[in-house]
């Protein structure tokens, strides 16, 4: 084979705009890291981690303790999980397996658009709709609560947990079903006994791209949430890791210990990406090596 | 059928299973329904050719959504122009290059890793990288050059998609006929994944049309109108895009119609887009002879 210098030449942009991707992930982990570290260590891990006051805008006694945002992540991420998941998940057997083919193909597409709609539309239905039917039904002062934001986020997961489970359930092995209708069993009995646990590791993923979404979402429960910083409870006003930022990034003074806990709780954001991620990888992998 | 021989409590859970499933689905539909409903009852009738022509005018009391429309042109063409060439690069690399087995799981992986990473994350960075360390301010440019990172991994998984579906034998005869490497992929590769590209231009351009986080902070919140005449005024616009417009116009106006008349307009984009990247998807899967899923 002949070397030609436009050959090499190409090869090499393609390397570098491979190499850019690396580039911003090592840029953005790292900046969040370097400029992350230093708030921290001038709170203290402890203090920052499990201090139950965030008060960061106090100009004569700030307070940086990040835990009840810390657990409003949790709580809503959870709730949403609990809430979205299995309805999520029975929609894509049904989907997958259950439906007519027709009604198959309209709702598949209804599924689409409904991981089309922006978060702020979302949020605008959710101010518009869901509060005054929490502030009306459960007799509140203000519907703003954890309640509504996880409601928000379990519908807003919704189209990721069934387009994933999904794909997952359509790639078991038609004959394994077979096997199982000729042994008796009927087809409703075989999706859930077969089809679905065969397509376990798919749907592990599935819920942890729903449980990814649900903790980086900011901008729909910004308008819900009430973002309050207080210890969660379901009625009550909340603020979550990415509000926290949200609320405060566009006026904390540039070089402030203000700015530099948020950056802080960015930090502790990503690392809590990173650990679903790591999850999300092992399931699939584990789900390889079964499959 | 088998069904009127299994036994009654049998009978009953395969009645009851079979209907969760429908009222599963029923319960989905019935979501969109009512989310895409509401909003056309409430932003439907706002929607007029003066909204969509006219700009915001506290004198003349009228709302119009003609500078977020431009504002989101502006940012949806210049994060494209950015992340279809780096993004299409690097998934070539990774397909048709990458023999070091290592480096191309780092790549994979570093996409992987942006595409999970929360919009508010990249918002911050945004705005202490772009707007102040490069000195670019709160502008639409700044915006845009964060969204360009944001949607890359979008654009390198739905390439590198089309590409890996592009027979082998297509590539062999090519270099067997002695075409080089590039060659190769200019004149049989690329043409045969185009679908596949556009596929993932269509889904950047959804993603950018409905991220409003990130925008907020890196490109600003104004509904005037921007001056798009001249280079510094390219560079120096900065305002909202349709999704920031419709929370200014929510959270911080109370004035639920134009945002509802917003939401109507990006409910639409939003469909247009799906539609769009579903029929050019149906097209690809026809022209191979199906297959793919």
């Amino acid at each position: 084979m002949t070397r030609r210098p436009g050959e090499y030449a190409m090869k090499t942009l393609f390397l570098v705009c491979g190499l850019t991707a690396v580039a911003f992930v090592l840029l953005i982990t790292g900046y969040l890291v370097f400029s992350g570290l230093p708030a921290i260590r001038r709170v203290g891990v402890a203090g920052f981690l499990l201090g139950d006051t965030w008060d960061a805008a106090n100009p004569e006694d700030p307070r940086f303790g990040i835990l009840p945002l810390l657990l409003t992540t949790v709580y809503g991420a959870a709730g949403a999980t609990a809430a979205g998941v299995p309805l999520g998940f029975l929609t894509a057997l049904f989907l997958a397996k259950a439906a007519p083919p027709w009604l198959a193909r309209l709702v598949r597409p209804a599924v689409g658009v409904l991981a089309g709609i922006p978060s702020v539309v979302y949020g605008l239905v959710g101010m518009c709709v869901l509060l005054p039917l929490l502030r009306e039904r459960l007799d509140l002062p203000a519907g703003d609560s954890l309640l509504a934001a996880i409601l928000m986020l379990a519908v807003m997961i919704l189209p990721t947990v069934i387009s994933v489970s999904e794909a997952a359930l359509e790639a078991v092995p038609r004959e394994m079903e077979e096997a199982s209708l000729a042994l008796g069993a009927t087809p409703v009995e075989t999706y859930f006994r077969v089809t679905a646990p065969a397509a376990s590791s798919g749907v592990a993923a599935a819920v942890a791209l729903g449980v990814g979404r649900a903790i980086g979402e900011a901008m729909a429960i910004l308008m819900v949430a009430g973002n309050v910083a207080n210890m969660p409870s379901l009625l009550g006003s909340v603020r979550f890791l990415t509000t926290g930022i949200a609320m405060e990034l566009a006026y904390a003074p540039a070089g402030s210990l203000q700015q530099q806990a948020l950056l802080s709780i960015g930090l502790v954001l990503l690392l809590f990406v990173l650990l679903v991620n790591v999850l999300l990888s092992l399931a699939l992998k584990r789900g390889k090596e079964g499959g | 059928m088998m069904r009127a021989a299994l036994p009654p409590g049998r009978l009953l859970r395969n009645v009851l299973a079979r209907l969760l499933l429908w009222l599963s689905a029923a319960a989905t539909c019935a979501l969109l329904l009512l989310v895409a409903g509401y909003i056309f009852f409430r932003g439907a009738p706002g929607v007029s050719l003066e909204l969509l022509t006219g700009r915001d005018s506290v004198l003349e009391g009228t709302v119009g959504i003609l500078p977020s429309i431009l504002n989101t042109l502006y940012v949806i063409a210049v994060s494209l122009a950015i992340v279809v060439p780096v993004g299409v690069g690097a998934a070539i690399y990774l397909t048709e290059y990458a023999q070091n087995r290592r480096l191309a799981g780092a790549m994979a992986f570093a996409a992987e890793t942006l595409a999970g990473i929360p919009s508010i994350l990249y918002a911050m960075v945004g705005v202490m990288v772009f707007c102040t360390a490069l000195g670019l301010q709160r502008t639409l440019l700044a915006g845009s050059l964060t969204l360009a990172v944001m949607t890359l991994p979008t654009v390198i998984r739905t390439t590198q998609e089309s590409l890996k579906s592009v027979p082998r034998s297509y590539r062999e005869g090519a270099l067997g006929l002695g075409a080089g490497q590039w060659r190769t992929i200019r004149t049989v590769v690329l043409p045969s994944s185009l679908d596949g590209m556009i596929t993932g231009c269509i889904l950047a351009v959804g993603r950018v049309v409905g991220e409003s986080a990130v925008l907020m902070y890196t490109a600003g919140l104004s509904t005037a109108m921007q001056d798009f005449g001249t280079i510094q005024g390219l560079m120096r616009a900065s305002g909202a895009t349709l999704s920031v417009a419709l929370y200014v116009y929510a959270k911080e106006r109370s004035d639920f119609a134009a945002a509802f008349s917003v939401a109507t307009v990006l409910l639409v984009l939003a469909a247009l887009l799906n539609l769009a990247a579903l029929l050019i998807g149906r097209r690809a899967t026809r022209r191979k002879g199906g297959g793919h899923g």
